[in-house]
């Protein structure tokens, strides 16, 4: 729903936003320069009858004296019927320059009031500010959602490059904007006559009749500093019931030109000097530091609307279409999908095309269409859905659980429901959980219990097919490969080959990262921020689905390594052990924000076998900090695949890694990473108590011989894997 | 009170003549602007006695009322409500630009010591009251009349 409200406001108004923005900002500099243009301001302690006197001896035909809250002052005169205007200097009443406003000026204040069409462009103007206050407070409160609370506003941002960049952004800039916003919105107010007009003092009827008394000897003007006054209006020469008008920041009045008393005065009321303040705050008309604050920060709302657009782009682009999808009337099995950006529709059109396939009738579409009574063909509903943020209901998922709740009693159909959400989050799948209970409570038959999939990993929505295929008596295959993630080519640098020994071939393979320019950064075409620890989607050559690879190493390094081994009949094994320098292969990067070190100085125990060593090595080469790293690492032989070897003294050396223990199982010794766990007990065990994390990376069996290990020796320590697992500092990356 | 008698001298001048049955002529005024530099300029367009008490307002071209102060000596004259000029209010009239605008007169205004006023103002330059005064006469019709300092001529047509 928040989304709407700064998804739509943002797209319409995206244009008019931009202009005004960048106008803005453009005239945000004006009040400045002309404080700098001021040939001399005032003595502080001036009144207007001593600049008075000294411009009347200079400008005896003057009509009018304008002070402009820079501090400005312009006198408009008349010098043998020709009429002038000048800038004066207060100290010696003389012109400096002449007045000359500036046309660029009126130009692009005509641009940023109404985009030159009048009144229907002020309103139009008006409309793009009050989008602007409600993108700005959506704004607000997505983000907060997105970092997981207002506590959090500041905190570090995850995920692709546009929406870090559009949040980054506005975290800068809100304030200015929603401050901007609501003062345009008040000034449109004020110039249609909304907020009412201060009123003026009427004209004096009666007056003295004399003429010619000096202003600098009347008491009002000598008791107004110059820095207060506005406008000082001369009477006609030739008129004696002509007055002197004076304007203060105070109030207004009319002075007798024979004896200078005060016929009439009143004071600025308190909506009058509200409206000042607001076209003070807005323009920067007497605030030049603030004015040029606020049109930086407009500078914002351009890139910000130009980011959103893109973010707004790719989620469309992540929705797919689906082909052949049956009205709902006649669907024998009924698909409802709850998403919040789009993805999780990717898997209902793989769902879909899996049971089309085994020649089911499948109707697709959104939970909040949920209307069991139209469903009368159906034998079966299945729900995917998704949470987001602090698992509220997504977007397309809007009203379900009050539809269950109204059914007066559950649908015959019986129901499966798949949850997908991401455990880096806390609540993992919470919406999918409700929707469960609410199910239960009503008494609604499922064909097979709840189950998940985290950080929508294929390998686990095909379990779950494989599973809903058992309760169908179907043969379901669902191999969804998430439309998202774009292949670069990666060049290959430089390659070192273990292992040919014991025919058992495998290299370190480095790679160039690839590059690419800010804007295909910007709309998700570049490889994106990626560490040791995170995983690299090959796809092989013949063949749609990627295999992955731990990363070792990050963008820093500046490099793209990984540890392969061949499998034997392995197509993407195979074909990058083939790879020769300058050869490209086809790959991507896939966050896997747990795997690894906590941003903290507590130490860490490293654990691999095999190629699982490549991202603990790039951890301890991205270990610039010095924290204790303790590296336990178990392989075959010393001689044929002790990868990196060389560099693993090397950093022990510099102070990368603080302890480097490796385990041979086919030299003499024949002991695996868990013996060397073992025999390290009382050290491990210190460790953990000390609050280490735990990084595991190689082969399931070896994981759970690690892990058993692991029971052991923390014993002492009263903790356990399993509870460290759940808080999550002991991580496992397994294949 | 004021107001509703300033609107009645209004429609007896203009529209009927004070002892005669209503004479009247359609009257063209012609105001060409000089290209002064600056953002659309406000005009008051009225008429005052011999004496410079106020008859009536002709024409105000600007719809702003919070700018009506600016038009002084018309200010002065009416009182400056915008009631003055009720229905006789167009836009503003940009630089170099012409308002020309055609109305019915009384004929009594013509050759008896009426004076046709324009004042003028434009958003930051200076106020320019009483820019035009030009007295209504039949021999002066055609004639054109300089304006101070926004105003380039003034003419009358009848």
């Amino acid at each position: 729903m928040l989304r709407i409200f700064h998804k739509f406001p943002g797209l319409i108004a995206a244009a008019l936003i931009i202009v005004t923005t960048l106008s803005g900002a453009a005239l945000s500099v004006l009040p400045a320069w002309e404080v700098t243009q001021v040939p001399r301001q005032p003595e502080a302690a001036m009144n207007v009858a001593e600049l008075a006197q000294r411009v009347v001896a200079v400008y005896p035909g003057v009509e009018q004296l304008r002070r402009s809250p820079s501090g400005r002052i312009t006198v408009f005169y008349f010098d043998n019927g020709q009429p002038g205007s000048v800038v004066i200097d207060p100290a010696t009443g003389a012109g400096v320059t002449a007045f000359e406003p500036s046309p660029a000026r009126r130009w692009l204040t005509s641009l940023h009031r109404s985009l030159f069409l009048g009144d229907f462009g002020r309103w139009s103007v008006a409309a793009g500010a009050a989008s602007l206050l409600v993108l700005s407070i959506s704004g607000l409160m997505l983000t907060a959602r997105r970092v997981g609370g207002w506590r959090r506003f500041f905190s570090r941002l995850r995920g692709p490059l546009a929406g870090r960049l559009h949040v980054e952004v506005a975290r800068i800039c809100v304030a200015g904007l929603l401050l901007s916003a609501t003062t345009a919105l008040f000034m449109t107010a004020s110039t249609f006559g909304i907020i009412p007009e201060g009123a003026t003092p009427d004209f004096p009827q009666e007056v003295s009749g004399e003429t010619g008394a000096n202003p600098g000897s009347m008491p009002l003007l000598r008791e107004t500093n110059v820095n207060a006054l506005r406008e000082l209006t001369f009477p006609y020469p030739d008129d004696p019931t002509d007055v002197f008008t004076l304007s203060t920041n105070t109030g207004e009045g009319y002075l007798d030109q024979g004896n200078g008393t005060v016929l009439a005065w009143i004071d600025s009321g308190p909506v009058q000097r509200f409206t000042e303040t607001i076209y003070m705050l807005h323009t920067g008309q007497g605030l030049a530091t603030l004015g040029l604050v606020l049109g930086l920060m407009a500078l914002g709302a351009p890139f910000m609307a130009i980011t959103g657009v893109i973010i707004w782009a790719g989620h469309r682009r992540a929705r797919p279409r689906i082909k052949g999808n049956v009205a709902a009337g006649q669907a024998e099995t009924i698909v409802l999908v709850g998403s919040e950006v789009g993805s999780t529709w990717g898997f209902a059109a793989t769902l879909h095309g899996a049971l089309k396939l085994a020649g089911h009738k499948v109707h697709i579409g959104a939970m909040s269409q949920f209307a069991p009574a139209r469903y009368k063909q159906a034998k079966r509903i299945i729900l995917l859905a998704a949470t987001h943020g602090d698992g509220a209901a997504p977007a397309s998922a809007k009203g379900f659980l009050d539809r269950l709740e109204a059914l007066p009693k559950a649908p015959d159909i019986p129901m499966a429901i798949l949850g997908f959400g991401d455990r880096q989050f806390p609540d993992f799948c919470a919406y999918a959980n409700d929707v469960a209970r609410s199910a239960e409570q009503k008494g609604w038959s499922h064909l097979l219990p709840m189950a998940t999939v985290d950080r929508q990993s294929p390998q686990e929505f095909a379990r779950w097919g494989r599973d809903l295929g058992t309760a169908l008596a179907l043969n379901l295959e669902l191999s969804h490969s998430p439309a998202m993630p774009r292949c670069r080519a990666l060049t290959l640098i430089s390659r070192r080959d273990y292992g040919a020994e014991m025919q058992a071939p495998a290299a370190i393979l480095r790679f160039a990262v690839p590059k690419s320019g800010f804007f295909a950064r910007l709309t998700g075409r570049g490889m994106g921020r990626f560490a040791s620890g995170d995983l690299l989607g090959i796809v092989p050559q013949g063949s749609s689905v990627p295999r992955f690879y731990s990363l070792a190493s990050g963008r820093r390094d500046g490099f793209v390594e990984i540890c392969v081994k061949r499998h034997p009949g392995g197509l993407c094994s195979g074909q990058l052990l083939d790879l020769e320098p300058g050869e490209t292969v086809q790959g991507f990067v896939r966050k896997n924000p747990d795997f690894r070190p906590a941003s903290n100085r507590k130490p860490v125990i490293l654990i691999g076998a095999g190629t699982g060593i490549g991202p603990l090595a790039g951890f301890a080469r991205a270990n610039q900090a010095g924290r204790p790293m303790h590296l336990y690492f178990g392989t075959r032989h010393p001689d044929s695949d002790l990868f990196y070897g060389e560099e693993l003294q090397d950093w022990q050396a510099a102070g990368r890694l603080a302890s480097v223990t490796t385990a041979f199982s086919r030299s003499g010794a024949r002991s695996y990473v868990q013996d060397a766990l073992r025999a390290d007990a009382a050290l491990i065990a210190g460790l953990i108590g000390e609050g280490a994390q735990v990084l595991v990376c190689g082969g399931r069996e070896m994981a759970a011989a690690v892990t058993d290990a692991m029971a052991d020796i923390m014993t002492p320590t009263g903790l356990t894997p399993a509870l460290l697992k759940a808080k999550g500092s002991y991580v496992e990356d397994t294949y | 009170m004021k107001t509703l008698i300033s609107a009645l001298a209004l429609t007896t001048a203009l529209t009927s003549a004070l002892s005669a049955p209503a004479l009247a002529r359609p009257v063209t005024l012609t105001t060409n602007l000089t290209k002064y530099g600056g953002r659309g300029a406000y005009l008051a367009l009225y008429v005052t006695n011999a004496k410079g008490a106020y008859v009536g307002s002709v024409w105000m071209a600007g719809g702003k009322s919070k700018y009506y102060k600016h038009l002084r000596d018309w200010k002065r004259a009416s009182g400056g409500s915008r009631s003055q000029v009720n229905g006789i209010t167009g836009a503003s009239v940009g630089a170099g630009r012409q308002l020309k605008i055609t109305i019915d007169l009384a004929d009594a205004l013509f050759d008896a010591g009426y004076n046709l006023r324009i004042d003028a103002a434009v958003e930051n330059f200076r106020d320019s009251p009483s820019e035009v005064v030009v007295p209504l006469t039949t021999k002066g019709a055609g004639k054109p009349v300089s304006g101070r300092r926004y105003i380039h001529d003034f003419t009358y047509d009848m």
